[in-house]
Order: structure tokens, then sequence, then C-alpha cells
């Protein structure tokens, strides 16, 4: 008996291993919240990134008390999935960390909009005996995750550390495996400050990295790192806080060594406000100001300009308005740092632009 | 076709020799027929869903078969961000890291096998044989979990510094030792397939007739001669065939191999480096793969996967099957 289950299994679980791609569940459910959409519930699909989900499950429930009639159903299965799924319109809204390219873009349903929902930072997290505090240059950092700094105590670290005794334990690497937006923007960052790194690896969501271990997820590099001596590693902020491990501080554009915070992360985006582009794709790494934190990013909602149903576009838009607004507040105590003025006003203006039928959504 | 059973024999000459009547049912009565075709269709069932996935995974990989061809499999470099994919160090971790969890996994097994049919006293043959069994039922995520909480560090400070005082000299052993990679992931699967490996072949061993242990313990055998002369050859190719199912898992396990094996690109010749396997790389990439050559390379891999999987799965049938058959019934319990 156990003979005749092992064989199907061992390929059944490989098959679904390889089968969820965009699902013709959404369609099937799309077709039919259509029709209902004239009554009162109103249904929402969402899907994509993971690491804002904390934060929009918390959203989901807290909006059903400003409005119980909208639904909202998030599923946070990767940037990559919300891509292709908003792509094919088989959801509502996606959500991406990284921004969508212009390659990706053009593949769309029609213009998509970029919304930015919270920011989150990623920290340069250790494990390393004795040393409570670690400043890195950027230097410091390529050349670590490119394999040319080796030991604990090479001069490029030590530099900058010279009051702390750092020992000559070899450095283990430890780097995301999977996929990810973490990855994406720690590399957007490595390649913004080093030419060798750009040459060598790029930027992406999953790059062929030159040195370390790869660990399944933010929760697998923490633990490598905690679990391994002489280790370093980059996870989101709230990985490392939850897991006690120790982070560096890193040295901003302005010659500034930075702790990752909050604050710092607001910052940085208030720092590229100004130059914003009209449609809102903007990266943060590597920010000018004097308190920026130099390792952040924003992470996005998807939507289209032109909705195809007004009362699902109306919840959606009144929605993504409370999100950025009042719902800002549930960010802090997850670890996601709020919006600055400046980047609220400039979603305003987006979201006034939401249509449906050549309508405008938002009246105010 | 011999293959299909007793069943189908018996009712093909029912059927007067026609094979197919006999699948459509020829029975008089309409309640048989109706739940021949509904058992019937069940079966063609799986078929098709075998069917239908080989060929989504080949129509997902075309850009990729077109693109890469043969290169596909020899290619030593994955890197997403130029579009460059070879499945070479994907192969070889998934096939390196299976055959070093056979080598620590057949001999524990085939201990545990032989104590359990042979040698054990009936009390704790049945607990023994429950406990074996449930190693099965342990989800993966928890052997990983165990792996990097308390394997992978035992590897790092016990066992990676002896092996490499002892054996230091040799390729296998040489590197850092970081607990992490083709060592901790060997031994993981090797944990995870040996249930697989010890119940298959204690079935295996019991199913062969009393009548050759009573014949070689009469001619004055030892237990362990009457285990090696008359049970281990006949239940040979039924072995064989546990081990080959155990390899199959092992192939295809995902999650457990991924948060121990290190997760890197790299062919190299110590068990001390980490590695990558086929699986891992397909469940750490897929859900944020938006490039179409990436998603095509991955679904490639997976094909490459199934195939290898579905061979063995094959073989491990064709070789069960043959021990099943012993005449002179079995001893099953």
């Amino acid at each position: 008996m156990r003979m005749a289950l092992l064989a199907p299994m061992a390929v059944l679980g490989l098959a679904v291993g390889c089968q969820h791609s965009s699902g013709p569940v959404e369609k099937g459910e799309r077709a039919v919240t259509a029709k209902v959409s004239t009554g009162s519930p109103i249904d929402l699909q969402g899907a994509g990134a993971t690491f804002p989900y904390p934060l929009y499950s918390k959203w989901v429930t807290e909006y059903q008390k400003v409005d119980p009639r909208v639904r909202i159903n998030y599923q946070s299965i990767g940037s990559g999935g919300g891509i292709r799924q908003i792509t094919e319109r088989t959801v509502d809204f996606g959500a991406t960390d990284a921004p969508m390219t212009d390659t990706e873009l053009a593949k769309a349903a029609g213009k998509l909009l970029h919304v930015p929902m919270t920011l989150g930072a990623i920290v340069v997290t250790y494990n390393l005996e004795g040393v409570q505090s670690l400043k890195l240059t950027p230097q410091a950092v390529a050349g670590i995750f490119l394999g040319e700094i080796k030991t604990w105590n090479d001069a490029r670290i030590a530099e900058s550390n010279p009051q702390t005794t750092l020992p000559g334990e070899p450095i283990t690497v430890v780097h995301r495996t999977d996929g990810s937006g973490t990855t994406a923007v720690f590399t957007e960052y490595l390649a913004g400050v080093s030419p060798q790194w750009n040459g060598k690896v790029g930027a992406g969501k999953s790059v062929n990295f030159p040195v370390g271990l790869g660990a399944k997820g933010n929760e697998g590099v923490a633990g490598q790192v905690k679990t391994t001596p002489g280790s370093i590693g980059y996870v989101e902020i709230a990985y490392a806080k939850q897991t006690g491990l120790a982070f560096a501080a890193i040295r901003n554009r302005a010659g500034k060594f930075v702790e990752p915070s909050l604050q710092s992360v607001t910052e940085a985006a208030a720092s590229v406000a100004e130059t914003m582009s009209e449609d809102l794709r903007v990266s943060i790494v590597d920010a000018a100001g004097e308190a920026a934190y130099p390792i952040s990013a924003f992470t996005y909602i998807l939507v289209y300009e032109n909705q195809e149903d007004a009362v699902k576009g109306k919840a959606m838009a009144q929605f993504l308005w409370w999100a950025v607004h009042e719902g800002q507040r549930f960010g802090p105590p997850l670890q996601y740092a709020p919006l600055p003025a400046q980047v609220v006003s400039a979603v305003e203006g987006a979201l006034r632009g939401l249509r449906a039928d050549g309508r405008p959504l938002l009246k105010e | 076709m011999r293959h299909t059973g007793a069943g189908l024999d018996r009712d093909v000459r029912a059927a007067g020799g026609r094979p197919w009547g006999a699948l459509l049912g020829a029975e008089a009565n309409l309640g048989d027929r109706l739940f021949r075709l509904l058992t019937a269709a069940f079966a063609a069932g799986a078929v098709v869903l075998l069917a239908a996935m080989a060929f989504q995974m080949t129509r997902a990989s075309a850009p990729s078969l077109s693109r890469f061809g043969l290169g596909f499999i020899t290619g030593r470099h994955w890197d997403p961000v130029r579009d460059v994919f070879g499945a070479l160090p994907f192969l070889f971790g998934t096939v390196a890291s299976s055959l070093l969890a056979l080598l620590f996994a057949v001999p524990v097994s085939l201990g545990v096998a032989i104590f359990l049919a042979e040698l054990a006293p009936g009390w704790v043959r049945k607990p023994l044989g429950f406990i074996v069994e449930l190693l099965a039922a342990i989800p993966s995520v928890v052997y990983g979990l165990w792996g990097i909480f308390v394997l992978a560090p035992w590897l790092r400070e016990t066992v990676q510094p002896g092996l490499a005082m002892a054996f230091g000299s040799l390729p296998l052993f040489r590197g850092v030792p970081r607990g992490f990679g083709m060592l901790a992931g060997g031994v993981i699967l090797a944990i995870m397939i040996l249930p697989t490996i010890a119940s298959v072949s204690r079935d295996v061993m019991l199913a062969v007739p009393s009548t050759y242990r009573e014949g070689a313990l009469a001619l004055g055998a030892t237990r362990w001669e009457a285990v090696r002369t008359a049970v281990l050859p006949h239940a040979r190719s039924g072995i064989f065939g546990a081990v080959i199912l155990g390899l199959g898992r092992a192939l295809g396990e995902t999650m457990a191999v991924t948060m121990v094996i290190g997760n890197r690109a790299e062919i190299s010749a110590s068990l001390f480096d980490p590695a990558a396997t086929m699986a891992s790389v397909i469940a750490n990439e897929y859900t944020e793969a938006s490039g179409d050559l990436h998603l095509s390379a991955l679904s490639e891999l997976g094909l490459l996967l199934f195939a290898v999987t579905v061979i063995l799965n094959i073989v491990a049938r064709l070789l069960v099957w043959k021990v099943a058959r012993v005449p002179g019934g079995s001893r099953r319990t």
C-alpha cells in the first residue's frame, strides 16, 4: 500500500510545486463578483508581495470597521505573482516591492498606477561574538558580499570601527535564495554603490551571488545568521528586531553612519519626494538626506487607472485613500515606516486620477 | 501488459479474449457494469492528469528549450539577471545529495528492516514498525528547522572539524566548516527516506515464504546465515525497489533540503561546500520570477525533475512487482 501511495505522491508534489501560476479560479470569481457588485457587498481581490502582508492584513480587518460593505482578500503570493495576475487582470489590485519595469508595464492590459503604500528597511545583520555595534561603509558591504573581504579584521571594516576589536574569523555570507523584493532592493543598492557589483552580479529579485550560503525567506536568513558565528546577512528590519540580531549602521551618501530605524527610512523617502517621477516609481536606495538610511524602499499596490467597474473602482480608490492616510498609523507597531507627507500628497494626486468610464472615482 | 495483474487476465478470458471488452464491462449485471466504468474513469483520470502535467510543463518550457537546447543540461551558470540558465549545478546537487542520502540510509534501513522482519520479538515488531513509519509523517519543514538549529551547528562544531582533521587531505573534506552544505543535505535526506526504505524492505522480507527460512535453519544455519542465504537473495529485487523509492523521494524533496544545503549553484567536490537542488530552486524562484525566460527555465527544470522521477518510479514498480510475484504465497502482516 505504501508503495502504491508514494510513487504518485512524489510526482504530484513536484507538479504542484510548478503549477501555481495565475489560476483560473480568480477569473471565475471575478465573473461572479462583477455580477453582484451592484448589490451591497463589494469584493476586492488582491495578490502580490509577501513583505507588506502583515500590514495589509491589518488594514483589511481595520477597513471592515470603516466600510463594512467592502471585503478585501489579499493573497501574499510574491511580487512576481502579483505582477503576473494584475497584468492578466485576474485580480483587482496587485502588489509589488520592486516597481515594475517598462517592459513589464508594456504587457499590462491598460495603464497601471504604482501607489506607494508603506516603507521598509533592509538591515545588514551579523553574528559576531562581543561586537555589539558595527559601522560599515558601502564599499565594505559590497566587498563582503562580493567575497573580496574574507575576514572580520579586514582593514576595510576596521577603518570605520576604530573602537572595536574585530576577530580574525572568516566571514560567512548568508543571502536569500528565494526570489524576493528584499534581494532586489539590496542588490540595487550594491549595484549603485559598487561598479564592480554592478558589472559582476547586477540587481534583481534572484541574482547569482558570488559567495555565501543561501537561505529561504527572511526567517531563514535570520535563522542561519543566528546559528552561524561569524556570519553576515541582510533581512527586513522587522526580522532582525524579532530575532534580536545585531545590525550595522551604514554610511549614507552624505557621509554619515545611520542606524536603520523607522525614522531614518521615512527620512530617506522624504529626501527623494521632490524628485519623484509622475508615475511614483522611484528608488530611495542611497538617498541623499543627512539622516537617511540608505537601504530602504517603497512597497507598492498596482491598480489600473481605468477601472472596469465603477462600484468596485470607487471602493478601491476609497480604500487606498484611507490606507495612505488613517491606515499609516498601523505601520510603526509592525515595523513599517509611515509615508512622509510629501509622498502622501503625490499619492493623493494619483488616486484622484483613477477613473471608470472616463469619470473620476474620488470627488474631493 | 503482463503487469496489469491477474484480474485483467481472468477477465480477458471471460470476455473471450477481447481486452477492451473486458475493460468497458461485459457483465450482464448493469450495476457491475456501471461500477466498472466508474472506477475505470477514475483510473483514467490519473493517467490524464499525468499526461496533462507533462504537456503543460513542456509547453511552458518551450522558450527555454528553443533558446538553450541541450546546453540547458550542460550549462553551469544560472544567472536570472542576465537571462543565462544552465541546470547542471542543480542536476548535480539533486543527484549527489540523493546518492549521499542513500549511502547513509540504506545500511541503516536494511538493519531496521532485518530486525523488524526477522529478529524482533512480536511485541516489539508492531510498535517499532509504527514508530519507523511515523518518521515519514513528520512534515519536511520540521526536519528543515531541526536541520538549521540542531544538525548544522553540530556538523559545524563536531563532525566537520573531526572529518577535516582525519581526512583533510581528501578533496571531499576540504573547505570552511559551515554546517550548511552538501553533507547536511545528505544527512537530512537520509533521515527522511529511512522510513520508506525500511518499511518497504520489511514488507518485502516478510513476503519471503517461511519455508525458505525454516529450510535454512533446519540445515543448521545461524539466524544471520538464514537471512543472508535465504531471505536477502529472495528479497533482493524488492529491496532494490525500496531503495529506488527512497531515491525518488530524495530527488523530489524540497523544503528540508533547501533549508540546510546552502543553495549555491556550484559544483564542488567537497561535502562541506554548499550546493543546490532542482526542486529547491524551483520552489525558491518561481513565486518571484517575472522574466519570461526565467519562468520557462524553471519549468524546464521541473520537466527534467519530472522525467527523472517518473523513470525511477517506473523502475521501482517493475522491481517490486517482480518480487511480489514470487510463487508460494506470502506471509504479509
